[in-house]
């Protein structure tokens, strides 16, 4: 049993990480009884799991995340939503209204038309079929104003901060209302344009220095300048 | 023996066995290698390789167009090798060429072991390799520079793969055939590893070798592959060390500033 990288090492694909009675976590995997890095990132090890922290990556659907997307086919009776990841989300009426809807009479455009930006969460998903939307909840919907901004899907919970650190931070220095959709969407809306600004420049500061410590000083600093 | 010899005109070694760029048998030319050069493609590389210039660019995973091609089971890799029209001493047709989609074909099945297919069924992983400019060697250079890609898209990899010819020149073995010295060359041997474990993803022969020349030049190949996946490993880490020592150098001067 032996570990071989220092805690927060950058390793790449292919890295020897660990040997014997530890677990393959996120970004790894096991053969024999060896685990190895499967992406480029941070190495950790938590009890008995070994990860990997990813720097780059596209967005996998997990079930009750909050996304953010763009309604991109209205059919029958559903929507097709693009999420920004390798499946394109499915909403039904039932998951949004508490009647039911009569396709005959209901025009489901009326709602939500192509092109409309939505916040919903992800009822759930298994990669064998595409991933279900819903609205039913609150603060979910169609979205009106404000800036989109794409980050990299790896670094929202870096943007989260520690139990919400660093986006309440930026919440509080800007005044700006944020949405941060798992996918790596982020909806900001403030008074000014100005405001909206230091939200969008504090987001790519963390997106690129994500891997990096005493961030949220630095990003303090970047919003006061 | 006048046969295998071939119709080298050219001498390509000088009497103490160095090469026309001045490289002995097995040296490799110098090699540049970046990640993270396109800001519009989810992952991408360059590397330039002796006067070889390729720039290779990752999307996805991502939905996949035509629908029919998708696996249920795994992803598609897809590779699309190109040369530029002035990658040539004389112009190159801008059409698609047989040898570029025979290229294209084999760069994907040799990078495809490596990728875990698996985690993303019926979805397509892309990957566009554009020659910006040829000096022999490019289908090797450009799995090296694709396999970076992958990794810098963040695509979950068993290893990366590094590629690296070997031949016959002037009936001597020698490591990463320049344009001039495969062509007038009696063997090239275009070999891709994945280091990790040693395993051989792309194996090719054009010329004459006898079987023992053959175990040399693969051989020879091999640790050309393994020289080239130490740069790599380099070049990857180095991307986000970089950003690392910028910000403490910047929070150090402000520290000396207040």
């Amino acid at each position: 049993m032996a570990l071989h990288f220092k805690n927060r090492q950058i390793v790449v694909p292919g890295d020897l990480l660990a040997e014997g009675a530890y677990k393959p976590g996120d970004g790894t995997f096991r053969e024999g009884n060896r685990i190895y890095s499967s992406v480029v990132g941070l190495a950790e090890v938590k009890g008995k799991i070994v990860q990997v922290v990813a720097f780059e990556g596209a967005y996998t659907p997990k079930a009750g995340d909050v996304v953010i997307g763009k309604v991109v086919d209205v059919k029958m009776t559903s929507w097709r939503i693009d999420i920004k990841s390798p499946y394109q989300a499915i909403m039904h009426p039932v998951n949004v209204f508490e009647r039911r809807l009569d396709p005959l009479k209901d025009d489901l455009r009326r709602y939500f038309d192509v092109g409309d930006t939505l916040v919903a969460k992800i009822m759930s998903f298994d990669r064998t079929r595409a991933p279900l939307l819903t609205t039913k909840e609150r603060g979910l919907g169609k979205l009106q104003g404000g800036y989109l901004v794409k980050m990299l899907p790896t670094k929202i919970p870096r943007l989260i901060g520690r139990r919400g650190s660093m986006i309440n931070m930026i919440k509080k220095e800007t005044g700006c209302q944020i949405i941060i959709g798992q996918n790596g969407i982020v909806w900001v809306s403030g008074k000014s344009f100005e405001d909206e600004e230091r939200v969008i420049k504090a987001i790519r500061q963390i997106e690129r220095e994500a891997h990096t410590s005493g961030l949220t000083d630095r990003v303090r600093d970047l919003i006061h300048k | 023996m006048e046969e295998i010899q071939g119709n080298s005109q050219i001498r390509l070694l000088t009497e103490d066995n160095l090469r026309l760029d001045g490289r002995k048998l097995d040296e490799l030319r110098p090699i540049k290698l970046e990640v993270g050069v396109l800001s519009r493609a989810d992952g991408s590389a360059y590397i330039e390789q002796g006067k070889s210039k390729i720039l290779a660019a990752v999307y996805g995973p991502r939905e996949l167009h035509p629908r029919h091609l998708a696996q249920p089971d795994e992803a598609l890799l897809q590779c699309i090798y190109r040369m530029a029209t002035f990658s040539v001493d004389e112009r190159k047709s801008p059409a698609p060429s047989r040898r570029e989609t025979e290229l294209s074909k084999v760069i994907t099945e040799s990078l495809a072991p490596a990728v875990f297919l698996k985690y993303f069924p019926r979805a397509s992983i892309d990957v566009y390799i554009q020659v910006i400019q040829a000096d022999g060697g490019t289908r090797c250079s450009s799995i090296t520079a694709a396999s970076l890609a992958l990794a810098d898209a963040g695509i979950p990899l068993r290893d990366l793969v590094a590629a690296c010819a070997a031949g016959k020149i002037d009936g001597k073995i020698a490591l990463d055939l320049s344009d001039i010295e495969d062509k007038n060359g009696q063997a090239d041997l275009p070999v891709a590893i994945m280091p990790r474990k040693k395993l051989t993803t792309l194996l090719q022969m054009d010329g004459f070798m006898t079987k023992e020349e053959f175990i040399e030049a693969y051989e020879l190949a091999v640790k050309g592959c393994q020289k080239i996946y130490e740069m790599q490993r380099e070049v990857l880490i180095q991307k986000y060390i970089n950003i690392q020592d910028e910000v403490s150098e910047e929070s150090s001067e402000q520290n000396r500033g207040g």
